[in-house]
Parts: C-alpha cells; sequence; structure tokens
C-alpha cells in the first residue's frame, strides 16, 4: 500500500486530470445554460475535493506514524517507552562528548600542572650552575666552594634524570589523554546521521501538508521570524571568514574597537 | 588583587586561572554563571572581573549591565573572554562598558595585553 510519496511534489496527476476535465465539461454547461447540470458538476467536483483531502490527511498521519516509530518516540507504545527515543539517545550521546572532552582535557591539564615545576626547577638550577660554572673557568673559586660545587653538580645530574623520565611519561600520558577524539568522533558522527535522517522526514512531512492546504485552498500567514538581537550568545563561529558580520581573531576585535573610539 | 573568573565550562575557568597565575595574580575566585558570579561580587571586594559571555543562568553581558549599573560596582574594570565573535556584539559589549574583549580561542600573550592595558588606563 505505501507509495513513494517522497519524491511526489505536485498532487495526484490523477485528481488534476479529473479537475481539469470536470471543469472543462462544468464551463461548457454553464455556456450552454444547463445550470442543472452545472450544480450536479460542482457536487462531483467537491466529492473529488473532498476524497483527494481525506487520502492527503492519511498520507500525511502515516508518514508521521512512520517517523514516530523510526525515532522511537511513541508514547502509547510499552515497549518503546523503556527504551530511549533516538532524540534522548542523541542528547545521551552528545553529553557524553562533552563528559569525555571534559574529562580528557582535565587529565590533560594535571598532566601539564605535575610537569611544569619539574621544568622550571631544572631550568633555575641549570641557571644558577651555569653562573658558578662560569666562576670557576675565570678562576675565581674557592677549593671549599669548587667542593660544594661538585657535590651540587652531582645531585643535579641525578635529579635531572629523575625529573627528565617524570616529565617523558607525562608527555606519554597526555598523548594517551587524546584518545577520547576517536570515541567522541564517532558519537558526534552517528548523531549528525540522525539530524539529517529527521531533516529528510520533516522535509517530506512538509511536501504533503502542502498537499493538504492545496486541497482546502488554505493560505498560512507565518509569523515573521524573530530577528536575533545582539545581546544573545550564538556560540563560536564556525566560518568566520566566509561572515563579513563576524571577526575573524583577535586583531579584527581590536580594530573594530579602536575604529569606534574604544 | 583579588580577581573573579565567571565561565560555565570548569576547562575554562581552570585554564583562566593558570594563565592569571603565570601572571602573578594568585588571590583567584570563581562562579560558574552570572547569577552566583554577582552575590559574590557585591559582597567579596574583588578588584578585577574576567566573564564568558554565553551562560545557562545570566549571560556576562546581563553581568556587566547589572555590574554598571550598581553603586558599589560600576567602576569595576571587566574583561570579557568569549567564543562570541559576531561585529554587533562587540559593540553591544563595548557600549555596555566593557573594559577589554578577548576572543577564543585565545593566546597567553593576548590575555596579558589586554590585562595590562586595563589596568594602564586605571592608573
Amino acid at each position: 500500500m505505501s507509495e513513494s510519496d517522497k519524491n511526489q511534489q505536485g498532487l495526484d496527476p490523477e485528481i488534476t486530470d479529473k479537475l481539469r476535465s470536470q471543469a472543462a465539461e462544468l464551463v461548457e454547461q454553464v455556456n450552454a445554460g444547463e445550470y442543472g447540470r452545472a450544480m450536479t458538476l460542482i457536487n462531483e467536483l467537491s466529492e473529488v475535493r473532498d476524497q483527494s483531502l481525506y487520502r492527503e490527511v492519511g498520507r500525511l498521519t502515516r508518514s508521521l506514524h512512520e517517523a514516530i516509530r523510526n525515532f522511537q518516540i511513541d508514547p502509547r507504545n510499552a515497549e518503546q517507552s523503556e527504551a530511549l527515543s533516538k532524540m534522548t539517545d542523541a542528547s545521551d550521546r552528545l553529553e557524553y562528548v562533552v563528559q569525555m572532552t571534559g574529562k580528557a582535557a582535565n587529565r590533560t591539564m594535571d598532566l601539564v600542572e605535575e610537569a611544569m615545576p619539574r621544568a622550571s626547577a631544572i631550568r633555575d638550577e641549570a641557571a644558577e650552575l651555569r653562573d658558578e660554572w662560569q666562576r670557576l673557568r675565570r678562576r675565581e673559586m674557592a677549593p671549599a666552594e669548587f667542593r660544594e660545587l661538585y657535590a651540587r653538580i652531582d645531585t643535579f645530574f641525578v635529579s635531572l634524570n629523575t625529573d627528565a623520565s617524570a616529565m617523558y611519561e607525562n608527555l606519554s600520558e597526555i598523548l594517551l589523554a587524546q584518545d577520547f577524539q576517536d570515541l567522541t568522533g564517532q558519537v558526534i558522527q552517528k548523531v549528525t546521521t540522525l539530524v539529517k535522517e529527521v531533516e529528510e522526514h520533516l522535509l517530506s512531512l512538509v511536501v504533503m501538508a502542502s498537499h493538504v492546504d492545496q486541497m482546502t485552498g488554505t493560505v498560512h500567514e507565518l509569523e515573521e521570524k524573530e530577528k536575533v538581537s545582539a545581546e544573545q550568545g550564538v556560540g563560536p563561529q564556525i566560518k568566520a571568514e566566509e561572515r563579513e558580520d563576524v571577526v575573524s581573531g583577535q586583531d579584527d576585535v581590536d580594530d573594530l574597537l579602536s575604529s569606534l573610539g574604544f | 588583587m583579588k580577581i573573579l573568573i565567571v565561565d560555565d565550562f570548569s576547562t575554562m575557568r581552570r585554564i583562566i586561572k593558570n594563565l592569571l597565575r603565570d601572571l602573578g595574580f594568585t588571590n583567584t575566585d570563581e562562579a560558574d554563571d552570572g547569577n552566583t558570579a554577582l552575590p559574590m561580587l557585591r559582597s567579596g571586594k574583588y578588584d578585577f572581573l574576567v566573564t564568558d559571555w554565553n551562560m545557562p543562568g545570566m549571560s556576562g553581558l546581563d553581568l556587566l549591565k547589572e555590574v554598571r549599573a550598581d553603586e558599589n560596582l560600576k567602576t569595576l574594570p571587566v574583561l570579557m573572554v568569549t567564543a562570541e565573535a559576531k561585529r554587533d556584539q562587540i559593540v553591544a559589549a563595548a557600549q555596555a562598558g566593557v573594559n577589554g574583549y578577548v576572543v577564543k580561542p585565545f593566546t597567553a600573550a593576548v590575555l596579558k595585553e589586554k590585562i595590562e592595558k586595563i589596568f594602564e588606563r586605571i592608573q
């Protein structure tokens, strides 16, 4: 019983043909003064309209049911209301992505915060040792001081070894912490697929609804879309270079502000 | 120098906190929304506010407006650090009285420059 609704943009040719022939006959009868016959024809036209209307509405509701079943959001179906709807599933998945990326970011920062003090300690100690070493080379050092330096250098080599190993470990762990990208990438791709599916279904529903509108002669007056005020946040821009109303970096921001006298 | 960092993402608050620490600002507090930040500002004697724009409860722009409308807070220096990059928005923030505007992603150098510029202007 299912017809390929998706590709049908216009009304059924069956209907438009009937309309055309009956309208032609109506004109004929009116011109011939056959008003009784003309009124009968008008009734018949009306019936054709009604039947096609019911058929289009039936198609529309069937598509809606299919969509609801496909996206698993039927509240009356016991089995489905236990499982998650695809939308809820998609939202959960995206929440999962937020969690994962947050965890990875924090883990990476933990490892970096561990490594940084070690790196600056090495840097500072090396700088001081270098000064002492220069003094030694300029023969400005007393033997007692030299013995101190000797021991200090030794200690430095030991701690250098330890710290470098620890930092290397941290760097490896940071590398591993990036493993979230593969998982989050997969999840996001699944959600993208779902979004596209929803869009397709909505489009085909809109086409069918327009058929119904045509049958009933309804014209919808839609309210003008609310303009987005400058005060509403819209989130990060992903195609800044292609848009004129968006800045492409901090320099642009600075230029804009100074051009306005701020 | 006591600084309040406001952003709904804890990872960003952490990054900014670390960058401020590297610049020598170790006395910092955090809030996750304009709604939680405002009472802190009113009772906390902060010298500087760093805030995001997009937050679920009260946005950074609304927070800025509240600050500028408050007798005791109106001179508080405010730096916005945000992903919002539309020209209209930048102008709106400037007109609402923001002292500096940094777009994400940003570098440590940019953050440092903007903070220093704000303090130069005050002194």
